[in-house]
């Protein structure tokens, strides 16, 4: 029993931040046609960020529970100035073009990034430890969790919630949706859809530096943090469904319940579970869980 | 549906084919040491990457052709540790055999994937694989293990031209089957696969089987892949599972997007490209070596979008005036 409760505890805390992130990953996707290689390491760039903002805030003697606010600005100044200058600077001049050809564009990005973030932070590995032990242990029953757990739980429920109800409840989000079903039509409207583009990913990079700033404190942040998420955020969208908020949720989930499930009951596993569960998805179908079959243009 | 291409186009293939490979084993007996062993990991990873463009012109693109590689590699190194089969001939025929025995039963699963998921299927399976290859203790775990110097023909090679000995077969063995792949390019095969690329539906209806295209053309790059694995391994004499990594595979395909599905001869003088710059920079600036590797495939894909294949290939009439995807 008590096993049951520690796998579900950790995949759900698994499939938090794993939520936060990949929701930015179909959301570009389903906004701009972009499978993001490069998504993980803006994940990187909100860890490092992160680490520095929290490092700064303590060595102005602000109170601990401040450290939650350096992280979420850490996520704010990446969003706000590296996904502008990529999407203006470098993106929309491969707009319309294949989309195996965009994923070599943003494995490119993804390349540079990779050593930017070396440059600026070097080697070495950061720790962020403070935000980590503000929440204490919980006990539930003979067991003892992390409360920092429960808090990246909730954060995922706001974000998640934020997200779509963003997108179905506000005029801003309709006119996104409006672009995703067909950009033509928007465009004719009236619609803006270079600042709708712009627009989209700057949020999908925000998803992916907040995932990064708040997922700092249980890891250490060093080179190679962005290359296990790409592949892993990967797994969870093609799992759920590209382009779907609910399939991003449902594929944390799996992807959380198959790594904490290998982690306890079959170590060897771990590394590979998640993608033995995205070959069987992908078998059984082809384009997701939630992901509408598409007529083939003939 | 295809009609088989001209005689002479076949032979003129064939004449500069072997031409540029004699002129390559002579060249390489003047070359230095770090030179040859530079045009040696050229060929070999450009064998990989050649499997690749075979599944371009069908209009896939493998995000996961380490993993033939790796299996390629391993194989022969296993081959030489366990069987003590030392022939690099044999051992280069082995890791090709194995890689493509070994991913067989996937081909048919994903000839009916296109676009982004073949491209994570694939990668998927080459992930797996590098979990299996990590955890594995006798394969070496994390670390690999290292292999011994192989013989060629029976003929144990001394210190002092083991370099050329392995720059020349790998050179050959790579010719052999870049004219291999020219070959199949313009068969009837190869001919359907570019319709695929244009139209699948159109195939379909006009009689063509889609999957199979599409399943044969994996097997042949897996092929491919196998070998190059394997001649890679045994220049290094050293394997590990990062064979299998998606960055190795991404620098396959890196390759391919720079040498276009036009032209054969492209994969190599790309892969060759890619070796040059990668040498370079981590000699002369080794913290940033990703960066302008980053930048030049950017560049690429912005001003060269066919490949540096498009520098010499003329347009086929029927391609003249469109206007380049």
């Amino acid at each position: 029993m008590s096993i049951a409760a520690t796998i579900l505890i950790d995949a759900l805390s698994y499939a938090s931040w794993l939520f936060i992130v990949a929701l930015g990953l179909t959301l570009v996707f389903g906004v701009l046609k972009i499978l993001n290689i490069a998504h993980g390491s803006f994940y990187a760039l909100g860890a490092y960020a992160a680490a520095s903002f929290v490092g700064w805030f303590a060595t102005m003697k602000f109170a601990p529970g401040w450290s939650l606010v350096a992280m979420l600005l850490a996520a704010v100044v990446v969003a706000a100035l590296v996904a502008p200058l990529t999407e203006r600077g470098l993106l929309r001049f491969f707009y319309g073009r294949d989309e195996v050809l965009l994923v070599l564009v943003t494995y490119a990005m993804f390349l540079i990034l990779e050593d930017a973030t070396k440059l600026l932070w070097g080697a070495n590995p950061y720790y962020v430890s403070q935000p980590y032990s503000l929440f204490g242990n919980v006990e539930i029953g003979p067991q003892v969790y992390v409360g920092y757990d429960f808090l990246l739980v909730a954060l995922a429920l706001v974000v998640g919630v934020a997200v779509w109800w963003g997108l179905n409840r506000t005029r801003r989000g309709k006119i996104v949706l409006a672009v995703i079903h067909s950009e033509e039509v928007a465009a004719s409207m009236g619609v803006d859809v270079s600042r709708v583009y712009m627009g989209a990913f700057t949020v999908g990079i925000f998803l992916a530096a907040l995932g990064g700033a708040f997922t700092a404190p249980m890891i250490s942040v060093q080179p190679g943090v962005s290359v296990g998420v790409i592949i892993v955020s990967f797994a969870v969208v093609i799992i759920g469904g590209l382009g779907s908020i609910p399939g991003a949720a449902i594929g944390a989930l799996i992807v959380g319940l198959a790594r904490s499930l290998a982690v306890h009951l079959a170590p060897v596993a771990e590394l590979f579970s998640i993608y033995i569960v995205m070959a069987l998805v992908l078998m059984v179908r082809p384009e997701g869980l939630f992901q509408q079959t598409q007529a083939r243009k003939i | 549906m295809a009609v088989a291409p001209p005689a002479p186009r076949r032979s003129a293939f064939l004449v500069g084919g072997i031409g540029l490979t004699a002129a390559l084993l002579v060249a390489g007996v003047f070359l230095p040491k770090w030179l040859t062993f530079l045009v040696t990991m050229a060929a070999a990873r450009g064998l990989v990457s050649l499997g690749i463009v075979l599944l371009m012109r069908g209009g896939v693109v493998s995000f996961g052709q380490g993993l033939v590689f790796a299996i390629g590699a391993y194989a022969a190194a296993l081959a030489f540790k366990r069987f003590a089969i030392t022939d690099a001939v044999g051992l280069a025929c082995i890791g090709a055999a194995t890689a493509t025995l070994l991913v067989a039963p996937f081909a048919p699963l994903l000839s009916r994937y296109r676009g982004i998921f073949f491209a994570m299927l694939t990668l998927a399976l080459s992930m797996v694989a590098f979990g299996v290859l990590v955890k594995t203790e006798s394969l070496g775990g994390s670390d690999g293990f290292n292999m011994g110097r192989v013989t060629v023909f029976g003929q144990s090679l001394g210190d002092a031209h083991v370099g050329y000995v392995l720059y020349a077969v790998t050179i050959v063995i790579a010719a052999v089957l870049a004219l291999a792949a020219r070959f199949y390019f313009d068969s009837t095969r190869g001919l359907v696969s570019l319709a695929v690329r244009e139209n699948e539906l159109r195939v379909e209806y006009l009689g063509g089987s889609v999957r199979r295209v599409m399943a044969i053309n994996f097997l042949l790059a897996a092929f491919a892949g196998g070998a190059g694995g394997a001649l890679t391994v045994m220049s290094l004499g050293h394997i590990d599972p990062n064979f299998s990594y998606w960055t190795t595979s991404g620098e396959f395909v890196f390759v391919a997007i720079l040498a276009g599905w036009q032209s054969v001869l492209a994969v190599f003088v790309a892969s060759t490209v890619l070796e040059v710059v990668r040498s370079f920079s981590s000699s002369y600036f080794p913290n940033t070596w990703q960066l302008s590797l980053g930048l030049f495939l950017l560049f690429v894909i912005r001003f060269l979008p066919r490949g540096i294949g498009s520098l010499w290939v003329e347009r086929s009439p029927s391609r003249r005036g469109v206007a380049s995807p």
